[in-house]
């Protein structure tokens, strides 16, 4: 602010400009600017100073009560006159997202107020110095040239908390409630029922097997999918690169080209390619004499069937990570290595796989996190299938992010599903955070 | 000498044989679809590798028993909407956390990574009653918000790309006098092609692509898209139209991949954004 404002002599009488601005704006939200002489900034804070108390007074209690109790009047049938009639009563999804929205907009308005407190005490201490306070329109060019990030990043940011930060707060909140398809709203009330859920899935037998094998096979599969996926486009990636080969561009056209195919055309022809009776893969092996594979019935191929599809879908974009890689290593690291008398294999293993390891460690990271969340392979391809008898709800293929699914969307179980993805979010949080801490474009920056 | 050579050439030959081969499986499953799409009858068997006569009925097929065009159309406009949109908020963003320095911005950074693993769906009831608070179900203009809304969390390589712009040039610019979006239109944007092409590839295909949103959102079939079309039509009536649905696979998957061929040499800087570059 000092850069902008005008300096100007002062009479030196009044030297408590902060100290009563800052008690004002404690008051109301604006009549420190005012007492600053800021009269337009002032009248504009006043003025949602009056809209954040008449939203305090009209919708906050009744957001907190909604919060808390998730409506009480059931929908019923009232008798009026002779006839039945049916009274809807609270809906508390809606009272739950309502009043979630309000707290957020209250707490905008209280970081608001906060600021503006702090606001008029900043400018009182400038009065004091004899620095007369910035005039609206040096506000303005202010706010542009200092706090255009802000300005930019708002956009964006209202977007991502209505739809990411309160979506996820919602699915947390429902966990600790008993909504399901059996209390579903208008008809029902939904009410807060604690650990209720937590405790059903991990101490209710047939639920506590089903969560623990499905998350079991999650890990595996995301190992397997990851680790084929990287080396596959490793080896590709070699095999492309390697001296004296010949039509490279072609090559790797070819091998983008499970990558360029939109993910759910490709999912679904494979799919059809692994059709146990019809599919050509097996017809192929048919004209072989060799016997026909349970490609996506048997419990185990049809895991092994996802991997390999999963494979052919992911290998291309390790590819052209490790491709790009290559090209980074210093030349000079491979003359050293022809002089000291070393083999290709030796090259490769000693030189090109710890400096490709080296790049891509926060990457694999990222495919790792991403394959346990890989929802529409699974999902497209054998939607879980073939079913267990032992799961609730899932089959031997579903990770926890298709069981969420079918148990949110098709079985309508809400709060055990949101359980579910509490326990995704812990997870996943776990390594994102781990990775965004241990990445080169963050640690440098701690130095600037 | 004349061991080395052919030491070389053994090895060129098997790795010729392995491009081969590896070809063949990577274009197999497209192959297969385009000859079922040409092949007579409307059955997922066929006796022969190659078809036995060829036919272009399930191609018109598509228009006449499907609103196919209508597919079509809806989902070009979404995917272009919401391509414009995302690109510029995702830019926007990136810029804002490269260029400038301000309280609370690591931390932002971070949580927004976080935020980028989840997948839309996880949140699809919160994100459905949203929708209908606004009266906005069953409409394009909400598929495009919730794209265009969720594009700005993969900001990380649009940072990283404004990073390598010298710092100097935006500068300049400054003393000179020029606003923050003077600068970001005139001057740096200029100088992003690659980034501005793989942020726009992505996004489009990304609305292009995405099914399990849509069939929420999307409920009449004048609204569908062409991926929430054709999933319908193999769940639906499955062994009778696998004809018709490699003809629309064809047809929805031709577009997007030769986007993708033509434009892979912008796909490694973005796909290696979050790498350790040495």
């Amino acid at each position: 602010m000092q850069q902008l404002a005008i300096k100007r002599e002062y009479p030196q009488h009044s030297k408590k400009f902060s100290k009563k601005a800052a008690l004002l704006s404690v008051i109301a939200m604006g009549l420190g600017q005012l007492y600053n002489r800021q009269y337009v900034k002032g009248i504009l804070m006043l003025a949602m100073y009056a809209y954040g108390i008449f939203t305090a007074v009209t919708s906050l209690p009744h957001a907190l009560w909604a919060l808390a109790t998730l409506g009480e009047t059931e929908t019923h049938l009232r008798k009026v006159g002779r006839l039945y009639k049916q009274v809807m009563g609270d809906h508390s999804i809606f009272l739950m997202v309502e009043g979630l929205i309000t707290v957020f907009i209250m707490l905008v308005l209280i970081w608001l107020y906060i600021s503006g407190i702090k606001d008029a005490y900043r400018t009182g201490k400038l009065r004091e110095e004899g620095i007369k306070p910035n005039t609206f329109k040096q506000t303005l060019s202010f706010v542009a040239a200092y706090r255009f990030p802000h300005i930019v990043l708002a956009i964006p940011m209202i977007g991502i908390v209505f739809f990411t930060v309160m979506p996820i707060i919602f699915m947390i909140l429902v966990a600790f409630t008993d909504f399901s398809r059996e209390t579903m709203p208008p008809a029902h009330l939904i009410n807060w029922e604690g650990l209720q859920a937590f405790k059903e899935l991990l101490r209710n037998q047939s639920w506590s097997h089903t969560f623990y094998s499905v998350t079991l096979w999650t890990f595996i599969w995301a190992f397997f999918a990851t680790i084929t996926g990287y080396f596959g486009g490793f080896a590709a990636a070699l095999l492309v690169q390697q001296k004296g080969i010949r039509f490279r561009s072609f090559w790797r056209t070819a091998f983008i080209l499970p990558f360029a195919i939109p993910m759910f055309v490709s999912t679904l022809i494979l799919r059809n390619i692994f059709n146990g009776q019809f599919g050509p893969v097996n017809q192929y092996l048919g004209m072989l004499g060799i016997a026909k594979a349970p490609w996506l019935s048997d419990p185990l191929w049809a895991k092994i069937t996802l991997i390999l599809a999963n494979f052919w879908l992911s290998f291309p974009v390790s590819m052209l990570m490790i491709i790009g890689i290559l090209s980074t290593i210093p030349k000079d690291m491979y003359e050293a290595a022809d002089i000291d008398g070393a083999s290709g294999f030796q090259k490769t293993r000693l030189i090109t796989f710890p400096m490709v390891m080296f790049s891509m460690a926060p990457l694999i990271i990222m495919q790792f996190v991403g394959n346990i969340n890989n929802f529409n392979i699974v999902y497209l391809l054998t939607n879980g299938k073939p079913l267990n008898g032992d799961f609730q709800f899932a089959g031997h293929t579903d990770i926890l992010i298709t069981w969420l699914f079918k148990l949110s969307m098709e079985q309508g179980k809400y709060n055990y599903a949101s359980v579910i993805g509490i326990f995704i979010f812990i997870v996943l949080s776990a390594f994102a955070i781990w990775n965004v801490r241990h990445t080169k474009a963050f640690k440098e920056e701690e130095a600037s | 000498m004349t061991g080395k050579k052919a030491k070389t050439a053994v090895r060129l030959s098997f790795s010729y044989v392995a491009l081969v081969l590896l070809t063949v499986f990577c274009a197999y499953p497209a192959l297969w679809v385009l000859m079922s799409s040409f092949r007579t009858g409307d059955a997922l068997f066929s006796d022969t590798i190659l078809p036995a006569s060829y036919t272009l009925s399930h191609y018109t097929g598509l228009f006449d028993k499907h609103p196919f065009g209508v597919w079509y159309w809806n989902t070009l406009k979404i995917s272009v909407s919401s391509m414009i949109l995302g690109t510029i908020l995702t830019l926007l963003t990136g810029y804002a956390f490269s260029v400038f320095r301000f309280a609370g911005r690591k931390n932002l950074m971070s949580i927004l990574l976080v935020l980028g693993l989840f997948p839309g769906f996880m949140s699809m009831i919160a994100i459905y009653i949203l929708l209908n608070q606004m009266n906005l179900l069953n409409t394009h203009t909400a598929v495009v918000i919730v794209y265009a809304a969720g594009a700005p969390l993969y900001f990380l390589f649009a940072k990283s790309y404004f990073d390598t712009i010298p710092k100097s040039l935006v500068e300049a610019a400054r003393i000179d006098g020029a606003g923050h979006m003077p600068i970001f239109f005139r001057i740096v944007l200029p100088l992003s092609t690659p980034l501005i092409v793989f942020t726009s590839l992505m996004t489009f295909t990304g609305a292009f692509t995405d099914f399990i949103f849509a069939k929420l959102v999307l409920r009449s079939p004048d609204k569908k898209t062409l991926a929430v079309g054709l999933f319908d039509m193999i769940g639906d009536r499955f062994s009778n139209e696998f004809t018709m649905f490699a003809a629309g696979c064809v047809l929805a998957a031709v577009p997007v991949t030769v986007l993708f061929i033509l434009m892979q040499r912008f796909l490694v800087d973005g796909l290696t954004a979050g790498a350790d570059k040495g």
